[in-house]
């Protein structure tokens, strides 16, 4: 387990950072480059709420580890606003109520931002199929489909 | 965001003031958080779930990398961590006090239910603590185990502790035997019911953790911690340890993931951090990994009932009879003692005139995770038992499962009900119509038609569900046994500039109460959203409080009022003299002071600038400064109410239900803010939905191991097996707070497992079907009644 010196580009800048074989990218992101934003709500890969972006792509950040991410591109819940710009989807989250306790949301939002990458304006079938590996236990998702759907409309606005 | 610079109003839809942090990942959780010289903890967890602990081995584990220290429980108890205290004395019958087994922090001889902790190692990283809390070698002398409640009290059954003889610590009841001996004598039709109420596992997706700071030069200690009551938690933790007063202890709750109940209760594991990092001088950190919060988070309900129902020819309920086994887990947790009583058999009326009611609940110990308050917590249990009976009576008497209802329903408000509670307001006829309007309960028999043309079984149910919230008065739960008092504070802070700080014992863990309390204050000041700063959950900042559980936002709210109209009553006296007016003649609306007999007004804003520069008034009349403190200690609970209509269609080919609607007609009283109070009802629903279908913590009974101990084997409700749900309010506001609100968090997941299980029993045609009506259970069904 010799620590190993990553390269990585996180939130539009180069960072390194220094750990372990068996470190999770979670985890250099939490504790090493204390971006705090991406939660761990499970050990199993299950919850998506450490979801973040790798390359463009939706990545649950604990399937991954540290030195797999050497050379890619992360974007984390707290590169998505442009300065005090929300991005359309955070924004969407508090216009229609998407949040409560607030622990599942950053990895709800970097997965949906990655829903409307992938599928434009999708229909409500597809949003919650598409957000099966993301849990949140305290709005019953009602409220995160329509968050999520507003969200893909005003990212199509400014696309 | 610019709602929050312009005024608060209750009752409209102001949108959340928390949100900004939270979805741009400035949220502060307790996992976040790392201090100078921290340190990391882990846990050794027994993996058998009953055994004796023949022998710890540490050597091999103490010389691995980064390790400070490994703690046993012998160690922490011979150092004076006592066992964990109860906080609800409940007495049996006989007025024995329940028979209560010793539960340590870190197991000292015995294991009781498995993930129970054996041994705490503190490392420099968290990766070193994990690594060596696996190199603990435990010497286990296995015993038989124990997971059902009927074996559980039988003869010669697996004893947890010793001196508790069958398992059993207590035997608790309420209500006339006699009278309900009498009504049953009377009555000419009758219904019986075996049912199971599931356990589950809470699970909020925040697992629970613990950052512990002690400073022995000034013998402080400062503890971060994942919790829905961090004032109430600071006495537990000063007791435990052993410190000379609360002063030297601060208990900061911030950012909360989540809680419904399992963030309430007094845990051994962050006792033994804290305990810990005392003896080493260093900030120590615990967060659970989720096998360990599906271990060892306090578990729901966990129910074995039998009830019969006496009726009248025409189906009028005249007498009730329940008793319950409750699963109390390896031992009784904080607040289960009242859950399974007081919070439980209370609420066993429903909606219904029922003349007479007995109830009788037997705590069982069991090998498994002990069981604590979960969303409802002893509501759901009640109002699942007699919606499932109202719809058994219904079938026995051949009328609708409305009807059945409509001729039960309690009209005359305040009710007396014949266990304890007296019903505050409530219009239950009006509510059902109004959820059968929503549903177009009228037009179900042709899409049931429909369904049927597709070879599916559809099915609709009802539960006319009343709860109990805004606990309080504090003098009925001290007779009852309760542990403390359930008044909330709120104090209100108006600076000079007129900036506001609102600090409530209250703690916002999903709730929106940072958006609502500065609703109500500033309406009531007549001042902006965005100069007014709601603190909570922080010792330091707040002198009293009692949390947030069992949906009493109004008893905080209500307090919050009465500092309001304290700030508003002595700013009337400031004015007087800066307008040199009587007193009586000052009125202050819309945020403005003004009187008849002067042409000038006076802003709340210049009011507080007054009280501040003193010079306006005479100080030795009235003194300086603009601040008020209320405690509200509420007259009577509230009794939010309310009628859910769920609908399912079953494929008899697989088994699987899906829900296709679901609505509900809620009495909320007041509602301060439409948009989160409904998010309240869809988060409630969504859990009670799930415990009817999907979600059961499943032990196998031959070794008590938890089966489904990950999110790949619990059923957790996600996005993509869920309805769009259809809600409206039907208010009868309540008399007992100023406010008229009753309390909406819990509703949802007390209404809709019973609806949930009449729609499925309606679609199969069938009396009763226990939780969760899974896929495989229906499969099984279908393919039955094929081969009969």
């Amino acid at each position: 387990m010799g620590m190993s010196r990553i390269e990585l580009r996180v939130n539009g800048r180069d960072v390194e950072v220094e750990a372990d074989g068996r470190t999770l990218l979670t985890h250099a992101l939490r504790d090493h480059l204390r971006l705090t934003g991406t939660h761990i709500g499970c050990d199993t890969s299950q919850c998506g709420a450490c979801t973040v972006h790798v390359d463009g792509k939706a990545v649950k950040s604990c399937t991954m580890l540290a030195v797999q991410a050497a050379g890619c591109d992360i974007l984390t819940i707290e590169g998505l606003a442009s300065g005090r710009e929300l991005h359309p989807m955070q924004a969407a989250f508090n216009d229609f109520h998407g949040l409560q306790c607030g622990f599942c949301t950053p990895g709800m939002i970097m997965m949906a931002v990655d829903i409307v990458n992938r599928h434009g304006r999708p229909d409500e079938a597809t949003v919650r199929a598409e957000l099966e590996g993301n849990l949140c236990r305290c709005t019953g998702y009602h409220n995160i489909i329509k968050a999520v759907c507003a969200g893909a409309e005003r990212m199509g606005e400014m696309a | 965001m610019n709602e929050t610079v312009s005024n608060g109003k209750f009752g409209q839809s102001v949108k959340r003031v928390e949100d900004a942090r939270l979805i741009t990942g400035r949220g502060r959780f307790v996992d976040d958080l790392v201090f100078l010289g921290q340190t990391y903890a882990a846990f050794v967890r027994s993996p058998y779930a009953h055994a004796a602990i023949a022998g710890i081995d540490l050597a091999s584990a103490q010389d691995m990398p980064g390790v400070i220290r490994i703690f046993t429980g012998r160690e922490l108890a011979d150092a004076g961590l006592p066992p964990l205290p109860s906080g609800w004395n409940l007495s049996s019958t006989d007025g024995t006090p329940a028979r209560v087994g010793l539960h340590h922090a870190l197991a000292v001889d015995a294991i009781r239910f498995v993930g129970e902790p054996v041994a705490l190692v503190i490392a420099e990283t968290r990766d070193q603590a994990r690594d060596a809390a696996d190199a603990v070698l435990v010497e286990y002398q296995e015993l038989p185990t124990v997971v059902d409640l009927a074996a559980a009290i039988a003869d010669g059954a697996p004893q947890l502790h010793d001196g508790i003889a069958q398992n059993r610590a207590f035997e608790w009841e309420i209500g006339s035997s006699a009278e309900v001996e009498a009504a049953f004598a009377a009555a000419t039709r009758r219904v019986t019911l075996n049912l199971r109420n599931n356990r589950l596992i809470p699970n909020a997706i925040e697992p629970r953790a613990i950052n512990v700071q002690w400073s022995a030069f000034d013998q402080a200690m400062t503890i971060h911690l994942t919790h829905q009551n961090p004032i109430g938690m600071r006495g537990f933790f000063a007791f435990m340890l052993g410190l000379p007063s609360e002063n030297n202890l601060r208990v900061v709750s911030p950012d909360v993931g989540g809680g419904f109940g399992s963030k309430a209760p007094a845990y051994a594991e962050e006792f033994a951090v804290a305990f810990a990092a005392k003896m080493l001088d260093r900030p120590v950190k615990w967060t659970a990994e989720r096998s360990e919060s599906f271990l060892t988070d306090a578990h729901g309900r966990d129910h074995l009932t039998t009830a019969e129902l006496a009726m009248d020819d025409d189906g009028r309920f005249l007498g009730l009879r329940v008793h319950t086994l409750a699963n109390l887990g390896a031992y009784i947790s904080t607040s289960n003692a009242l859950v399974v009583s007081y919070m439980y058999a209370t609420m066993l009326s429903g909606q219904y005139a029922i003349p007479a009611i007995h109830a009788r609940v037997e705590g069982v110990y069991t090998n498994t995770c002990p069981v604590d308050a979960y969303r409802g917590a002893g509501r759901p249990e009640a109002a699942y038992l007699i919606e499932r009976l109202a719809n058994l009576a219904a079938r026995e008497i051949g009328v609708d499962q409305a009807e059945i209802r409509r001729r039960n329903f309690i009209r005359q408000f305040p009710y007396q009900t014949p266990l304890i509670y007296c019903y505050d307001s409530g219009d239950y006829e009006g509510c059902l119509d109004a959820a059968l309007g929503l549903a177009d309960y009228a037009g179900f028999g042709a899409r049931k038609a429909e369904s049927q043309a597709r070879g599916k079984l559809r099915g609709i149910g009802l539960s006319a569900y009343v709860e109990a919230c805004g606990i309080g008065p504090s003098k009925l739960l001290a007779s009852l046994g309760g542990g403390g008092a359930m008044w909330e504070s709120c104090e209100i802070r108006v600076q000079p500039g007129g900036s506001i700080e609102v600090l409530t014992g209250a703690h916002n863990h999903g709730q929106g109460h940072q958006t609502v309390y500065a609703q109500i204050v500033s309406e009531r000041f007549g001042v902006p959203m965005n100069s007014i700063n709601v603190v909570q959950g922080d010792t330091d900042r707040i002198q009293a409080g009692t949390g947030t559980y069992g949906s009493r936002a109004s008893v905080g709210l209500s307090a919050a009022v009465h500092s309001c109209d304290k700030i508003v009553a002595k700013g009337r006296a400031i004015v007087a003299h800066m307008l040199e007016v009587d007193l009586a003649d000052v009125v202050f609306a819309d945020g403005i002071y003004s009187s008849a007999a002067s042409n000038r007004t006076v802003a709340f804003v210049e009011m507080a600038q007054a009280a501040h520069g003193a010079a306006s008034f005479p100080t030795d009349q009235i003194e300086p400064g603009l601040v008020a403190t209320s405690f509200f200690d509420p007259p009577n609970f509230t009794y939010p109410a309310g009628v859910h209509v769920c609908e399912v269609e079953i494929d008899p080919e697989t088994g699987v239900v899906e829900v296709v609607a679901f609505n509900a007609a809620d009495d909320f009283g007041n509602v301060a803010n439409p948009l989160i109070v409904e998010g309240q009802v869809h988060g409630g629903v969504t859990q009670g939905i799930a415990q009817a279908l999907w979600e059961n913590a499943l032990y196998d009974p031959d070794n008590a191991q938890l089966m489904t101990a990950s999110y790949m084997d619990y059923g957790m409700p996600r996005a993509d097996s869920l309805p769009e749900f259809g809600l409206c309010f039907w208010p009868s506001p309540t008399p007992v707070n100023p406010l008229g609100m009753k309390g909406c968090g819990e509703a949802g997941a007390i209404g809709a497992p019973p609806a949930v299980i009449n729609a499925v029993c309606d679609a199969l045609g069938m009396d009763h079907i226990d939780m969760p009506a899974s896929s495989e259970k229906i499969w099984q069904l279908c393919r039955a009644r094929e081969n009969s």
